[in-house]
């Protein structure tokens, strides 16, 4: 295979997860040397015109004119790879999306009428079809290697697809829900950050968004009787991931 | 019957074994658990702990300060040890005319094993097995030059059920010495040869017989406080109610997270993975932890077999605690309690093995 040529796209986002990328410090020259950047504009303001054979795109839709933009990217591009919890799943923004947007801008800008948004921030899934989504807020440096060098091989790229709790175990990290009652949303969360937070102590706070099948009714039982209130419940799903159906419907359950 | 000794510290044979050059790994306190890991100085061997032991829930608190077994098993057994969740199997590196494979190559250093609970000997053993019809060395090999201490219970979890079992709570698979907390110290019992000349050099005083005795008593009570069993003819029993609708009621309250099979001491099933790096030539594979509770476990062409929780359940349960028997010549389950506490939901596996042994 000739070098493919790779773009990375901004929507709706903080550019953490561009960063992800550029943060492969000791992978960087490897990187390049095995892919061509054709479009990134976080890393280089040369810009060259599509087709590409991988887009990574970042962020949400929000605005009428991303929601064009992104055809025309899908457009230019063989395969579309979106990487981060907003683009998988919204984002943060979507906290507003079960709210009055009106009444969000009035509160929250100066000069509202400046303000000309969708009333929804959607992932790019609800817009065009995606390829491949690598999760996370921010996405995992590790898989979006993983990812580079399997369509480098031609692989199935080893993306997780089981719940951070797996993580948590091969890791050898004791459960802080059941060790000390801690409140998690592991064992509803797809694995693949790490376990960075359970192995210090934490419960799992979602950033990589519902597993398949999630059990949120199940857990939401656990986190009851943890005495957790309804408010503190819904709180916990409403996250990175609060656009994600499963997590938003048990949030709105608890409202 | 074998002669007994009288130990009133176990930190000078830990002291022996670690200037003797061993490796120790014994539970020690982590993630507010007792977690078998490598010992490094006698004094880290954890004391004066209990554990309170629930459906869902764990707590390492305070006991009786001059008592050094009372909490027994925690988040995980010795399977990490022996069956790591993640292992590289071979690597390769692409040359001239083709591409070379090395096979893994591991270091496994003389180890002992200290403080291992008669259920979890039993996982042990029946591990052993899976791997010896399996065919992979690789257990066997690291087993074979492992030693064990292990520790009987004079004491249950209110999740323990290795009596209903035949497992414990005094030890009946193999190991070299056997340790019995008894009054002012610990009865040490001789296991095998092994056993014998890892005593040498230490001239311990021979046990009494009421010492003996005490320890006996004690572990008898730790089996009769033990408040769940195992119904006896739950493996004949799974075998007839694959239909059950109690299996899609244990699924809504199942996360399917698979938490019940990496704390299980006997679980075994793994992964393979590919890694390959961005400049094409080199690549491993891996084996890592897998389990029946993910939905890519079943994945053939088309589809996973097994897409219903109530489908991956049945699959745990039944192979578990039945067809196990059929494929390895005993129960998967040594009655360890750790996938009922370890469990974020709190799902009773005994609990549920009797609700679709009702009606038998």
């Amino acid at each position: 295979m000739d070098k493919p040529r790779i773009a990375v796209w901004k929507f709706a986002s903080c550019d953490g997860c561009q960063l992800s990328l550029l943060d492969c410090e000791e992978e960087l020259l490897d990187i390049v040397g095995a892919v061509h950047i054709a479009h990134f504009l976080e890393a280089s303001s040369r810009v060259e015109t599509g087709p590409y054979d991988i887009s990574f795109v970042e962020g949400s839709i929000t605005t009428a004119a991303d929601a064009e933009r992104i055809h025309a990217i899908r457009a230019a591009s063989k395969l579309l790879v979106t990487i981060g919890a907003c683009a998988t799943a919204g984002g943060i923004q979507a906290l507003r999306n079960t709210r009055a947007l009106g009444d969000l801008v009035q509160a929250v800008y100066p000069v509202p009428e400046l303000i000309e948004v969708l009333d929804r921030s959607t992932p790019i899934a609800a817009h065009v079809t995606v390829d491949a989504e690598l999760r996370g807020c921010p996405v995992s440096r590790q898989q979006l290697l993983e990812f580079v060098a399997a369509a480098l091989a031609g692989r199935k790229p080893d993306l997780p697809e089981v719940s951070q709790c797996v993580e948590c175990k091969r890791a050898g990290t004791a459960c802080v829900m059941v060790a000390n009652g801690t409140p998690c949303l592991g064992p509803v969360t797809r694995a693949g950050c790490g376990n960075l937070c359970p192995r210090v102590g934490r419960g799992c706070y979602g950033c990589f968004g519902p597993v398949e099948g999630a059990n949120c009714v199940a857990l939401s039982e656990q986190l009851d009787a943890l005495g957790l209130n309804g408010h503190a419940i819904a709180a916990l799903y409403r996250n990175f991931n609060s656009g994600a159906a499963a997590f938003s419907e048990e949030a709105a359950r608890h409202d | 019957m074998a002669e007994s000794y009288f130990l009133t510290d176990p930190r000078r044979l830990l002291e022996d074994w670690l200037s003797a050059g061993w490796r120790v790994i014994a539970p020690l306190l982590r993630d507010d658990a007792l977690v078998p890991d490598i010992l490094h100085d006698p004094d880290a061997l954890p004391r004066g702990y209990t554990d309170q032991q629930a459906p869902g829930r764990y707590r390492l608190v305070p006991g009786d300060s001059e008592r050094w077994f009372d909490a027994v098993v925690g988040p995980q057994g010795w399977k990490r040890w022996l069956h790591p969740p993640e292992r590289k199997l071979w690597s390769a590196r692409r040359g001239e005319t083709g591409f070379e494979v090395t096979p893994d190559t591991e270091d496994w250093p003389a180890t002992i094993f200290f403080g291992v609970r008669p259920c979890d000997l039993a996982a042990i053993a029946r591990q052993a097995e899976v791997f010896r019809r399996a065919g992979d060395p690789a257990y066997t090999t690291r087993l074979a030059a492992t030693r064990i201490v292990a520790v009987n219970c004079g004491r249950s979890a209110e999740t323990c059920f290795c009596a209903s079992m035949q497992t414990g709570p005094g030890a009946r698979s193999a190991h070299d010495l056997a340790l019995t907390e008894i009054e002012g110290g610990l009865l040490v019992e001789i296991g095998s040869k092994d056993g014998t000349a890892m005593l040498e050099g230490r001239a311990l005083p021979t046990a009494t017989p009421a010492q003996v005795q005490q320890a006996a008593l004690r572990i008898e009570a730790a089996a009769t406080s033990q408040p769940r069993a195992m119904p006896a003819k739950i493996a004949k029993r799974l075998q007839e109610v694959p239909d059950d609708p109690h299996w899609e009621e244990i699924a809504s309250r199942c996360l399917h997270c698979a938490n019940c099979t990496a704390v299980c001491p006997t679980c075994f099933c793994t992964d393979v993975t590919d890694r390959t790096s961005l400049d094409g030539k080199t690549a491993e594979r891996w084996q890592r932890w897998d389990s029946c509770f993910s939905l890519d476990f079943s994945f053939l062409n088309g589809g996973p077999v097994r897409s219903s929780t109530a489908a991956r359940y049945r699959q745990w349960m039944t192979h578990k605690l039945s067809s196990w028997h059929e494929q390895f010549g005993s129960s998967g389950c040594t009655g360890c309690g750790r996938c009922i506490t370890w469990c974020p939901a709190g799902i009773d596996l005994v609990a549920e093995a009797g609700a679709l042994a009702k009606g038998e």
